[in-house]
């Protein structure tokens, strides 16, 4: 992300952002592109509207126009009301939505977002997808991080999934699980350690099984049809549940499950 | 999801002008400071009474015990001697703290320029808008003083009005060297580092008595010092009595501010852009 946003050398390969080359045409690149770091990076001795202002100051943007485009993203990011406060008493959510609005000010082509939505509560959270939303169908590029697959699959038409700095696979989020998971996922919890026996009984009613410790997944494409086959072999699960596969199944069936520190 | 309740948006945003991409973008950030200031200002006028507040205290104390001194063969009154060195100190407060404190809370703390990179202003124009600042309140605080002296009738020569600019070379040299310096600094306790600097040398860069009170060896070192340079410079301009040595002091706070911009401009890139 900082390659792309002409913060890094770039490490290996070859790398073009809207066409330029980040090492020679950077404050060109830079001018075009607008950042949300993971750290919000907000100025701490600023205003909530000085701080719209300045950055567009930054980017060369002629005073009055600015004013009326700082205005318009205050609304946008519903900070009116906030605007004349500094940045310190605001909000997680608050200040993400500053920082999103104050990489809008230059109407750039290209946004880069690194998890927009990491420590937010749900209402922040759907508030700011409800904002990249709009963007995205005004025509601007989002290019997003994120560990959150919920909000990969609301707002990523292609999708890379990362392992190790490597791609492990890409394509729409319908594409992903299509050929990465089944359609439904079955899960099943057995009493106490049952499960690596009850899975080597099941194995062949799904087209794949997965043994956790506290549960067992069978990947198939008819769930219910599994389910009833798994009872009429008379294995009695304590609790059993029928599921669509999500985007999480294809990313930890990818990354695997052990934590990644 | 729904967003009822809340007001219509103007949406499409604005699209405003394509941006020009060009160099001088560094005055933007003095225009941030003088922003970000514009709530504290009290804080930058503060500064200013230090050095305000010796020159009041000598005149009015001070200096009725310790009467003249026999400088270079001519008898000036204390506070006449003291004046140009209280100018110097103040031009060099002026700039240090900005180029110190300041620089490194935005760099350390606040991560403002972290921000500021991201658009497309460049490290330079970070180094140089920031060694602007520190001079503009460098320059802000000497043509302060520079009042004061003149309305109390400490100034003693023509050449005098040539104290600005030398000033402003002070405020130039420290701001650069306390940029530079503050680039390696890596937490708040460092900045003890800056206190045990700038005491010493106020205290005997000869702002209040003449070098020649020093031991040889102490002198050579007091001489090499950035605050005697400046000291030993708007002295020479205040009270007229010129040389060639002046040219050498103001190349040495030149060359002292330009290292330090040139360096904290290589070490930000370092830091800033790894």
């Amino acid at each position: 992300m900082r390659m792309i946003a002409c913060l890094s050398p770039i490490s290996g390969g070859t790398l073009q952002v809207l066409g330029l080359d980040p090492m020679r045409d950077g404050p060109q690149i830079r001018s075009r592109i607008g950042l949300v770091p993971q750290d919000d990076t907000l100025d701490l001795e600023l205003t909530v509207r000085d701080n719209l202002y300045l950055y567009g100051r930054y980017f060369g943007l002629p005073k009055k126009q600015l004013r009326e485009r700082v205005d318009e993203l205050l609304e946008f990011a519903r900070l009116t009301e906030r605007a004349d406060e500094r940045v310190d008493p605001l909000s997680g959510g608050m200040r993400r939505r500053l920082t999103i609005a104050r990489a809008l000010v230059s109407s750039p082509s290209l946004v880069i977002l690194d998890e927009p939505t990491t420590g937010l509560d749900p209402q922040a959270r759907h508030l700011l997808w409800d904002r990249l939303y709009r963007l995205k169908r005004e025509g601007v590029t989002l290019v997003i991080t994120t560990h959150y697959m919920d909000e990969a699959e609301q707002l990523c038409d292609r999708l890379v999934v990362m392992d190790a700095g490597r791609i492990a696979a890409a394509g729409s989020p319908r594409e992903l699980i299509e050929q990465w998971s089944t359609r439904e996922v079955v899960e099943l919890r057995f009493e106490a350690e049952g499960h690596q026996v009850h899975g080597d009984r099941l194995a062949d009613l799904a087209e794949r099984v997965e043994v956790l410790p506290d549960r067992l997944l069978l990947y198939t494409d008819e769930g219910d049809a599994t389910l009833d086959a798994v009872r009429s072999r008379g294995a009695s699960p304590i609790a059993a549940l029928v599921r669509r596969s999500t985007l999480e199944d294809v990313f930890l069936h990818l990354t695997g499950r052990s934590l990644v520190d | 999801m729904s967003t009822s309740g809340v007001p219509a948006f103007a949406l499409p945003l604005r699209v405003l002008p394509p941006i020009k991409v060009g160099r001088g973008r560094a005055r933007l950030l003095v225009e941030r400071n003088v922003v970000a200031y514009r709530r504290g200002w009290i804080f930058l006028v503060s500064g200013f009474f230090e050095p305000l507040f010796y020159l009041l205290s000598i005149g009015l104390g001070l200096n009725h015990l310790v009467g003249h001194l026999p400088i270079d063969g001519r008898s000036i009154p204390y506070t006449d001697y003291v004046a140009p060195g209280l100018l110097a100190s103040s031009a060099m407060n002026g700039a240090i703290f900005d180029a110190t404190f300041g620089i490194f809370f935005k760099l350390k703390i606040a991560k403002t320029y972290d921000a500021v990179l991201a658009t497309p202003l460049g490290v330079r124009d970070v180094a140089i808008g920031e060694l602007s600042w520190s001079l503009i309140r460098g320059t802000a605080y000497s043509i302060a003083f520079l009042v004061v002296m003149a309305a109390l009738g400490l100034i003693a020569s023509w050449w005098a009005v040539l104290c600005l600019p030398a000033a402003m070379l002070v405020s130039f040299a420290f701001g650069g060297a306390g940029m530079f310096g503050t680039c390696y600094m890596r937490s708040w306790q460092d900045f003890d580092l800056v206190s045990l600097a700038i005491v010493p040398l106020f205290l005997f860069s000869g702002v209040f008595y003449p070098l020649s009170l020093y031991p040889g060896w102490l002198r050579i070192v007091v001489t090499l010092t950035p605050l005697y340079q400046g000291v030993a410079l708007l002295r020479g301009l205040d009270s007229g009595v010129l040389g060639p040595v002046l040219l050498v002091h103001a190349c040495y706070l030149g060359l002292l501010g330009a290292v330090g911009l040139v360096g904290a401009s290589r070490r930000l890139g370092r830091l800033l852009l790894p």
